[in-house]
């Protein structure tokens, strides 16, 4: 493997931020792997509300998406886009070294007043944009610097051409930028409180919450992944990307469309029909555009499907490619109104959300903290490559459990709530329908459980492997006929 | 860098010529399948912009050549349902509870939409079906606070209990304890007394002691054998069933505080078919006696 240690200009790059945000995505990655197991177990067992108010569901649910999707996901994405701009354009990071360690702490500040906003009942009541205003604008200034930061990265690269993950990391930052600046759009009743009032009002603020929401999931678990995804994978397989067109043609029409599906989460509300029309077409017409990196990403794999065997690593990042297909199919099936009708609201929906958070984002964190860490420690590899494999077969049974689970109830509540019998009377009153969840809820937890021992089996294996140990272990073997003879 | 297109040796597919920390594109086409996906994505997706509500302008928008509209849609569903419930209602809503009672297809019917209503309005409280909880009548046993019959549950359910309503069930038991009526040695001896009456394990010396107490100020709602009365909801003290739990310390407390839960009414919140229904299904649970 060929690594560059240093730009063109001989300045070195700026890793010891990379270093840092490693660390903490890690961190963050388990701490919302235990907070959704928690709240998981809430749900099939109330009495671990345990009668404080920082503790219920509603409190500690924003927690946990928060520290998955913001904390564990933005930790790493951003810390990765470091990597990769710096690499793939031979320069070392704008701004230097205070940039960065800016990016790194004001981002983990952020984070943090966050956190405690929503275990003391601060909350804008915005899903994924909970923060009150203090702290939305504090990440106003971080972002800009991040924006700042690698935008001028890109301008001094050394490349004559910028990378495709560059292309993918770029719209991640600005658009999450705006859609972060419109649906924050609140005016705070006083300078000293926490409290404050969205200028935007009925399906209007509605529309725009979920244009927010939906595009956080296009524009920042997606495109910012794909990003880490266009860089890792190529690295790990040492293979060529598949399709420069591809990659062209998916990039625009993935932006254009993207930013248009989100009123297919209001499917069957106040907001006008010719809205959702929009957001359902445009859903649908996502589907090829969400595949293009699905083959972009598979397909680099040619010649070198056989590392799959016995590279547990790489193995993440595929199998996470594979989970992105399947829920980027999942999601324009579920915008069709008619399937909406009976998916909308159910646990399908926390199903399908989670085929994309367990399998697409954080396999492919996985993938590429394993491929990061012994690059960034300067080691030879992983401390073991067997607890890799564990790891990874552990999780994956987790996610089958939390999805398979999910399916099953969700479709099932939703069959129920809208039973009727043949009286014309409904079959089923919701209380009916939320006894009958139960035994979803469990397995759903236990999925959850399997999870946090992957993380923690992973948490082990990377600070072993930062600490510079290395597991004495035969190497994992491959099992293709004939291959001990090949060799 | 200079352009350097190369053949790759795996896949015989030329490379753009990038190369970026290492990595290289290769220049294969668009995948065919993949690309007529997508037109046909397209070109489904505008042919549904044209059957359905879709280009806005500034007052109004596009109606679409099927004149789908969502609000006309879930109107349709809620007046098929409806026109299927129609004529027992009707029938229901004329007939008396008695009738309803008495005729089979009527009885299923009412039966039928009481547990939806039941479990959606009730089941809160007193449990799914009617089991009760502390502090809640359990409806699906003989005991009846306020009766049992037809009639009687109608009037509950129309009015409630406690609400200050003048129509509502409503009784207040003395406050023995809390207002000082009785000192606490004298209510530690009724609760014994109370205890006798139900059968339970007692000391027979205490429960002596209190049985003038009983008759002076107990029996008269009670009943001189804690038989109770429904005409004021004084609750049975001589059988097993309690509201607020019949152990010592438990009686003792109801004897202090006097205690007494207030059920809404729902004559405002349910229609008069409903309403009957509601009373036909919780009959059917425990009613008659």
């Amino acid at each position: 493997m060929t690594l560059a240690t240093a730009s063109r200009d001989g300045s070195p790059y700026i890793d010891d931020v990379v270093r840092a945000f490693v660390i903490a995505t890690i961190f963050w990655g388990v701490v919302a792997f235990l907070a959704g197991t928690f709240i998981a177990l809430q749900l099939a067992f109330p009495v671990l509300n345990l009668g404080l108010e920082w503790t219920t569901f509603g409190r500690l649910r924003p927690l946990h998406t928060s520290a998955a999707i913001f904390a564990f996901g933005g930790s790493g994405l951003i810390g990765s886009s470091l990597f990769i701009v710096q690499r793939t354009c031979r320069a070392s990071l704008f701004g230097g070294r205070p940039v960065g360690w800016f990016i790194f702490w004001g981002y983990q500040f952020f984070i943090v007043i966050a956190a405690l906003g929503y275990v003391l009942g601060i909350t804008q009541s915005k899903e994924y944009a909970e923060p009150e205003w203090y702290a939305d604008l504090w990440l106003t200034v971080v972002w800009v610097v991040y924006l700042v930061a690698f935008l001028g990265t890109l301008i001094k690269r050394e490349e004559p051409h910028i990378y495709v993950a560059n292309w993918f990391l770029l719209a991640f930052i600005v658009t999450v930028a705006m859609l972060h600046l419109v649906n924050n759009a609140f005016v705070p009743v006083s300078f000293f409180g926490a409290k404050s009032y969205v200028v935007w009002s009925g399906v209007r603020d509605a529309m725009i919450q979920w244009w927010y929401a939906h595009n956080a999931v296009g524009f920042f678990l997606t495109a910012g992944f794909l990003g880490m995804m266009y860089y890792f994978i190529p690295k790990r397989a040492q293979r060529p990307v598949y399709s420069y067109r591809l990659s062209i043609v998916h990039f625009w029409s993935l932006i254009f469309l993207y930013i248009w599906a989100g009123p297919h989460h209001l499917h069957y509300t106040a907001l006008p029909d010719w809205a959702q029309t929009l957001g359902m077409t445009f859903s649908v017409m996502l589907w090829m555009p969400s595949w293009g990196g699905m083959i972009n990403g598979l397909m680099t794999l040619s010649g070198a499907w056989d590392r799959l065997r016995t590279d547990p690593g790489l193995r993440f990042s595929v199998t996470a490619v594979g989970f992105y297909g399947m829920s980027t199919f999942e999601g324009p099936v579920m915008s069709i109104k008619a399937v909406n009708a009976l998916s909308h609201y159910t646990d399908w929906t926390v199903g399908h959300v989670h085929s994309g958070a367990l399998g697409w984002v954080a396999f492919i964190i996985f993938g590429t903290l394993y491929y990061l860490v012994p690059v960034l420690w300067k080691r030879e590899r992983v401390y073991s490559e067997r607890l890799i494999g564990w790891h990874y077969w552990i999780a994956t049974a987790g996610i089958v459990l939390y999805i398979t689970a999910m399916w099953v109830s969700g479709i099932m509540q939703g069959l129920m709530w809208r039973a009727y019998d043949e009286l014309g009377f409904l079959q089923y009153a919701f209380v009916e329908t939320v006894a009958a969840m139960f035994p979803y809820y469990v397995i759903r937890a236990m999925g959850g459980v399997l999870f946090v021992i992957g993380a923690l089996i992973m948490t082990y294996n990377l600070w072993k492997t930062m600490r510079g140990e290395l597991r004495r272990e035969a190497a994992i073997p491959d099992y293709r006929p004939g291959a001990a003879l090949a060799r | 860098m200079p352009t350097k297109i190369e053949k790759d040796a795996v896949t015989g597919t030329d490379t753009t010529g990038h190369e970026w920390d290492g990595i290289k594109e290769l220049n294969t086409p668009l995948p065919k399948w993949w690309l007529y996906i997508l037109y046909a994505t397209v070109i489904w997706g505008v042919g549904y912009m044209i059957a359905y509500p879709a280009w806005p302008g500034l007052r109004s928008h596009t109606d679409g050549l099927l004149g789908y509209n969502s609000r006309a849609d879930l109107a349709e569903t809620m007046a098929m349902h409806e026109k299927r419930r129609a004529p027992r209602l009707d029938r229901i809503r004329a007939a008396s509870l008695e009738d309803i009672r008495g005729n089979a297809d009527l009885l299923r019917f009412a039966i039928a939409g009481g547990r939806v209503a039941f479990a959606e309005n009730c089941a809160g409280c007193h449990g799914a079906g009617g089991a009760g909880a502390k502090g809640f009548p359990n409806l699906a046993d003989d005991d009846w606070l306020w009766g049992g019959t037809l009639a009687e549950i109608q009037a509950t359910i129309q009015h409630g209990v406690r609400t200050g309503d003048d129509k509502a069930r409503a009784s207040q038991m003395p406050r023995f304890g809390a207002d000082g009526l009785l000192k606490p040695g004298e209510i530690a001896d009724l609760a014994e007394y109370v205890l006798a009456l139900s059968g339970q394990a007692h000391d027979a010396d205490a429960a002596k002691r209190a049985q003038g107490g009983y008759a002076d100020q107990c029996a008269s709602c009670h009943g001189d054998k804690g038989q109770g009365n429904r005409e004021v909801g004084a609750p049975r003290l001589d059988d097993r069933i309690w509201l607020y739990g019949g152990d010592r310390a438990a009686i003792a407390r109801s004897i202090a505080e006097a205690r007494g839960g207030v059920m809404p009414g729902w004559t405002e919140r349910l229609d008069a078919a409903t309403l009957k229904m509601l009373a036909v299904y919780v009959h059917a649970l425990g009613g008659g006696l």
